[in-house]
């Protein structure tokens, strides 16, 4: 039986590597640094060893995300997690979805947007500001982008500032980056039921 | 951060002199940070089976397959040997193992979501390792990321690529 997800839900499934990771008891002095495996934290994801393949790209993009996704100021954390669930959900990154989905509903308190996306897609009812965010991310995350000078100013229109508004370009154009990984080298898989 | 070395910014049109420089300034670490990781993608120490000049023309092809012919003009002057990979048309002929990575990189830039374990395992019967299947998706992946952080910051300016 397959145990692959195919449907987006905010229960966050396993990622299983279609390419064999690194081992970490062969792991270079370089990767384990970008893995940042110390003594008291060895518990690595199948996903970071396997990205750890290219070692040089791992030790710039880790710092990278968290300062797109928590550094202070400028747009919110949830709505740049809206930002970036609007990405995977045109990538259908499954695994992706989840995780900021759920990150979405526990940052904002609120898992009706996320159930409503889900449910409905780009026909989701949204708030005005919610909306605007949605419709920039969704059409940005298209390839060829898709996006144009109307969504900037819906963005603009709904009262994001500038900084805002950058905030959600690199936020969304993110998950362009990290659905192109995680979709393309491994699959979403429920969960082993536990005991 | 230097503005005009930001490949991010020069390519969009970002200056000293624009109203948006506060805006990107606020965030130069991770202007500066996104300028790193173009280093380690199409420039790396280890470059696996994908030498400088053939990830120049693979970057090349992306932006151009995202329509973007003036991040494309930016890359394409690295690919030297490879320069005519550039072009999405070309699809490698005869070499099994190039056609089979161009024909990965087509469908991880444009076709995302069609994405299949198929489409890894050609790459493994390619005789592609492991190792360069996860190099050559960060790259394909980073240029996604750059070209779309380029787009938005020519709205934001209202100019055009």
């Amino acid at each position: 039986m397959t145990r692959i997800v195919h449907k987006f839900t905010r229960k966050v499934p396993e990622w299983q590597p279609r390419v064999v990771p690194v081992k970490l008891e062969e792991a270079t002095p370089q990767q384990l640094d970008a893995l940042k495996v110390t003594p008291s934290n060895t518990k690595v994801s199948d996903y970071v060893l396997t990205l750890a393949h290219d070692v040089e790209s791992l030790s710039v993009r880790s710092p990278l995300f968290n300062a797109i996704m928590y550094d202070r100021g400028g747009m919110s954390r949830e709505e740049r997690e809206l930002g970036a669930l609007a990405a995977s959900m045109v990538n259908r990154c499954v695994y992706c979805a989840a995780v900021h989905a759920d990150r979405h509903a526990k940052l904002s308190k609120d898992e009706s947007v996320t159930d409503e996306l889900f449910a409905k897609g780009e026909k989701a009812d949204l708030d005005p500001r919610n909306r605007a965010i949605f419709d920039f991310s969704r059409k940005a995350a298209e390839a060829p982008p898709s996006a144009g000078p109307e969504d900037i100013e819906a963005l603009a229109n709904a009262g994001l500032s500038d900084e805002e508004i950058f905030d959600l370009i690199l936020s969304s154009s993110l998950f362009g980056w990290a659905n192109r990984l995680m979709h393309v080298l491994g699959d979403p898989v429920s969960r082993k039921e536990t005991a | 951060m230097n503005i005009s070395d930001m490949t991010i910014l020069s390519k969009a049109g970002v200056t000293q002199n624009s109203a948006l420089s506060g805006v990107v300034s606020s965030r130069g670490n991770i202007i500066g940070m996104a300028q790193v990781a173009e280093e380690a993608v199409l420039r790396p120490k280890d470059s696996g089976a994908f030498a400088h000049d053939l990830r120049a023309a693979i970057a090349a092809r992306v932006a151009r397959l995202a329509g973007d012919e003036r991040l494309a003009a930016y890359y394409a002057a690295d690919a030297g040997q490879y320069s005519t990979l550039a072009d999405p048309e070309e699809t490698g002929g005869q070499q099994d193992e190039l056609a089979a990575v161009l024909s990965f990189v087509d469908k991880v830039a444009n076709q995302t979501r069609e994405a299949a374990a198929e489409d890894v395992a050609g790459l493994q019967a390619a005789g592609v390792s492991d190792a360069d299947i996860v190099r050559l998706c960060e790259l394909v992946a980073f240029l996604a990321f750059q070209v779309r952080v380029i787009a938005g910051l020519r709205l934001m300016q209202r100019e055009s690529a």
